[in-house]
């Protein structure tokens, strides 16, 4: 398993004018980790990063939209990899942060620990599938992924924890998505 | 807080192809939707070979008003084409993102089973009943739209939503043609 700051940190190397879609326990650690305008936050409705970061792959083809989902909140939302599949944006690369856990929510477990999504994102109908559970391996890889033709579905297998230090409300205040709109010319 | 009296009259039609031109007419781009039997022929069957629609099929609801804030940040106008149960569905994504969030969403909601010529509010169907009263306490502005007559209330409905920016709902009340 890999400490998700660890994973986050790598991440900010190679990302540059990508719109980063996270949620809860991720979004908080990676706002503290690279806190830019192109941050985008789902926060509110849990397991709806993907639906959100797919409207925006899908208004800004220009631009390559990476979703930090948690693997809590994509079990609320499986249909989202079947209609991501079929609307197929290019531009769309959605990150799986698994840790078995309702982190943000009290540190409980899954229903089942054993999810295969992976196996689940490939019957959805996403041929391009990537599943890490060893940093050294992700940071080789992480920057081609990154280029590749999406969509791209990631499994990321983490620790859990620690909860990152931002506050949901102020991840999604006005100005950030004021600046997000800016940097966006939305 | 109903937008207009409903000129619904038993008999009246309801166009399909003149609902999509008025949605069309306010800047909506894409529309996004769970099939509705009230819906399925007369707005989403034509809604699939529109040129200047993209239709995103969903597989529920609530994933609907993801994507529709996703796409506001590109510029691109969306319409909900859902069913009430889908609406009933998806309460918690319209409370955070809509209301909450003062997000520009457009619901085209319809009303499967409504009784032809009566107000939604004195249907014999409980889940129909409640609708009006549920946008309402939500403070979503709604448009009953039953007759051709009514359309007139579509373009600028959305054209507000957007530019305000909040939800509306647009309650499709008789089955569209």
């Amino acid at each position: 398993m890999m400490n998700r700051r660890a994973c986050l940190e790598i991440l900010k190397r190679h990302v540059t004018d990508e719109i980063v879609a996270s949620t809860y326990s991720t979004a908080s650690e990676w706002i503290d980790v690279h806190d830019r305008p192109l941050n985008y936050f789902s926060f509110g409705a849990m397991g709806l990063a993907s639906s959100h970061g797919l409207g925006l792959a899908l208004a800004r083809p220009e631009r390559k939209v990476v979703v930090l989902d948690g693997d809590g909140s994509l079990l609320m939302n499986l249909g989202t990899l079947v209609t991501i599949a079929a609307a197929a944006p290019k531009n769309l690369i959605h990150t799986v942060w698994h840790n078995g856990s309702y982190e943000a929510n009290g540190g409980h477990p899954l229903p089942h620990g054993g999810v295969d999504f992976c196996g689940m994102a490939r019957a959805a109908g996403i041929t391009k599938v990537h599943r890490f559970d060893d940093i050294r391996n992700f940071e080789q890889r992480i920057g081609a992924i990154l280029k590749e033709e999406g969509p791209v579905f990631v499994d990321m297998v983490i620790e859990q924890g620690p909860l990152g230090p931002r506050s949901y409300d102020e991840m999604y205040s006005p100005s950030r998505r004021r600046k997000l709109r800016e940097a966006l010319g939305a | 807080m109903d937008v207009g009296a409903p000129a619904a009259e038993a008999g009246d039609a309801l166009r399909g192809a003149g609902i999509i031109r008025a949605v069309k007419d306010a800047g909506v781009t894409y529309v996004l939707s769970v099939p509705d039997l009230h819906t399925a022929g007369g707005i989403l069957a034509p809604v699939t070979a529109d040129k200047e629609l993209t239709l995103i099929r969903t597989c529920k609801e609530d994933e609907a008003f993801g994507i529709a804030a996703g796409l506001s940040y590109g510029s691109k106008r969306a319409l909900i084409l859902i069913q009430y149960t889908g609406f009933l569905y998806s309460m918690n994504a319209i409370r955070a993102i809509a209301c909450e969030h003062s997000m520009p969403m457009v619901m085209m909601i319809g009303l499967l089973s409504k009784e032809p010529g009566v107000p939604p509010a004195q249907s014999r169907r409980f889940g129909l009943r409640i609708i009006e009263p549920i946008l309402d306490v939500m403070g979503i502005e709604r448009h009953y739209i039953d007759t051709d007559a009514d359309i007139a209330k579509i373009t600028p409905a959305i054209r507000k939503a957007y530019e305000t920016p909040k939800p509306v709902a647009l309650l499709i009340g008789r089955r569209p043609v």
